[in-house]
């Protein structure tokens, strides 16, 4: 079959292995201007995942501390910078120390749910994940932290 | 040395730990010979209890007293601008302007850490819900250096309810930073949860056991805590393990001559009232040892002791 091609682009980043379904999670969370152009493909057949989410934003070159914050929901995705319609770089997503916004506490009476406060979680361990909330010190491990994806 | 917020014992160091141990004991001993000291002339402490409290809120008054400063606050939430809907932010953001340091309690876990990052002043959290409450750790430590003259080298047997105990969850960190060997003594489904245990195990030696009985002849400080009914699915259950964990005349007769009771206090029923007047008994003069740490708190905050 047929590889379904997303149209290529001249500069910008183009995020690859979104696990499937999470692309417009990921979209989200890159919280990009809102007149950038963005192409975005979904349940793309991969030979590494078996379907996968692609997004491209065109024209601009997203910065490590930008595209880790996808790295708690697409561990997996892969990072290309194209210039010139050439990958002049690829890097792997990496958790970063610390996470603000993005989830909630697993706490219910975490005052981050009561207050005008963004939450935010040092993280503890990265591989296994592991976070522990700045506010309310609880620890929140990989399949709780996903239940809480704000 | 110099810190601006207290509120959690997770940010403090030993170093941290032993400072705040030592001011508390240079101003005990002035505070003896001189009664009430000048350290905090012209100074304002706001005590916010949005959570009631007796000895904690009375005892940061006292101290505050004692270091010759004033005291403004609310006991209650229930009289203030919060029961109108204020958040907490704004609560912080306007006592601020009307003290130079705050001491807050709170029913909500993180409340403190939040005032703390809001204020301008120094905050001091004196209890956020079930999370931390690290004057009553430093003022335990303390006691037990006051009773033996040193932290190093004793037996410590924490008992009761360590599973919800916060106090007991803070204590046993804290402790794990000197050469001391713990007892965690709780019946079977209140254990010391295991990411304490494995926190901590690498640093101190732990021994773990249901039968306080079985350890008693060897520690030299019997932490009691509270062990709450509702915790047990099955009334029948506490009956049956709740005298198990009481101190009287009769678990002690196998004690060491040295050993010392303390306990957070309040109790209901875990320290027989036959306790209070043998050579065993600290829970009062641990009491006691609340002024003098939160004078050194205090004082180290405000920047007007050393």
């Amino acid at each position: 079959m047929k590889e379904l091609k997303v149209s290529a682009i001249n500069k910008g980043t183009v995020i690859d292995h979104i696990p499937a379904g999470r692309g417009l999670k990921v979209l989200e969370i890159l919280n990009l201007p809102e007149d950038s152009t963005i192409l975005v493909a979904i349940n793309v057949r991969s030979e590494k995942l078996g379907k996968k989410d692609i997004i491209k934003v065109e024209g601009k070159i997203l910065s490590e501390e930008e595209v880790n914050k996808i790295a708690l929901i697409a561990p997996s995705a892969t990072v290309n910078i194209i210039d010139n319609w050439e990958v002049v770089e690829k890097r792997n997503v990496e958790v970063p120390d610390e996470i603000v916004g993005i989830i909630n506490c697993a706490n219910p009476n975490c005052i981050t749910h009561y207050e005008e406060v963004k939450p935010k979680f040092k993280v503890i361990s990265k591989r296994p994940l592991k976070l522990k909330c700045y506010y309310c010190e609880r620890t929140m491990e990989e399949d709780t932290v996903l239940k809480n994806l704000l | 040395m110099r810190f601006q917020d207290v509120i959690s014992i997770d940010d403090f160091r030993k170093e941290d730990i032993d400072y705040v141990l030592k001011v508390a004991e240079r101003l005990e001993e002035e505070l003896k010979r001189e009664g009430t000291l000048k350290y905090a002339k012209g100074k304002i402490l706001a005590t916010l209890f949005f959570e009631p409290s007796t000895r904690t809120r009375l005892s940061f008054e006292s101290a505050m007293h004692r270091l010759g400063g004033a005291v403004i606050g609310f006991a209650e939430a229930s009289s203030t601008s919060v029961k109108k809907g204020e958040s907490l932010i704004d609560t912080i953001r306007t006592v601020e302007n009307y003290a130079d340091v705050i001491v807050i309690r709170h029913p909500r876990e993180g409340a403190a850490r939040l005032a703390a990052e809001v204020a301008e002043v120094p905050v001091i959290n004196a209890g956020d819900g079930a999370n931390q409450h690290p004057t009553q750790t430093l003022l335990d430590l303390y006691t037990i250096k006051r009773e033996f003259g040193k932290i190093d080298g004793l037996n410590i047997a924490l008992l009761g309810d360590l599973k919800y105990g916060r106090t007991v969850h803070s204590l046993a960190k804290a402790l794990s930073y000197y050469n001391v060997r713990l007892y965690f003594v709780a019946p079977k489904g209140l254990e010391m949860p295991r990411h304490i245990v494995e926190e901590i195990s690498n640093k101190v030696e732990i021994v773990e056991t249901s039968d306080l009985g079985a350890v008693i002849s060897e520690v030299d400080v019997l932490y009691a805590t509270r062990i709450q009914k509702e915790r047990f699915p099955d009334p029948e259950e506490y009956n049956k393990i709740k005298g198990s964990y009481r101190v009287d005349l009769k678990v002690l007769e196998m004690a060491k001559d040295t050993l010392k009771v303390m306990h957070p206090l309040p109790r209901v029923d875990e320290i027989s009232y036959e306790v209070d007047n043998t050579k065993h008994s600290a829970y009062f003069r641990q009491v006691w040892s609340g002024v003098p740490v939160r004078m050194a708190l205090l004082g180290i905050v405000l920047g007007v002791v050393e």
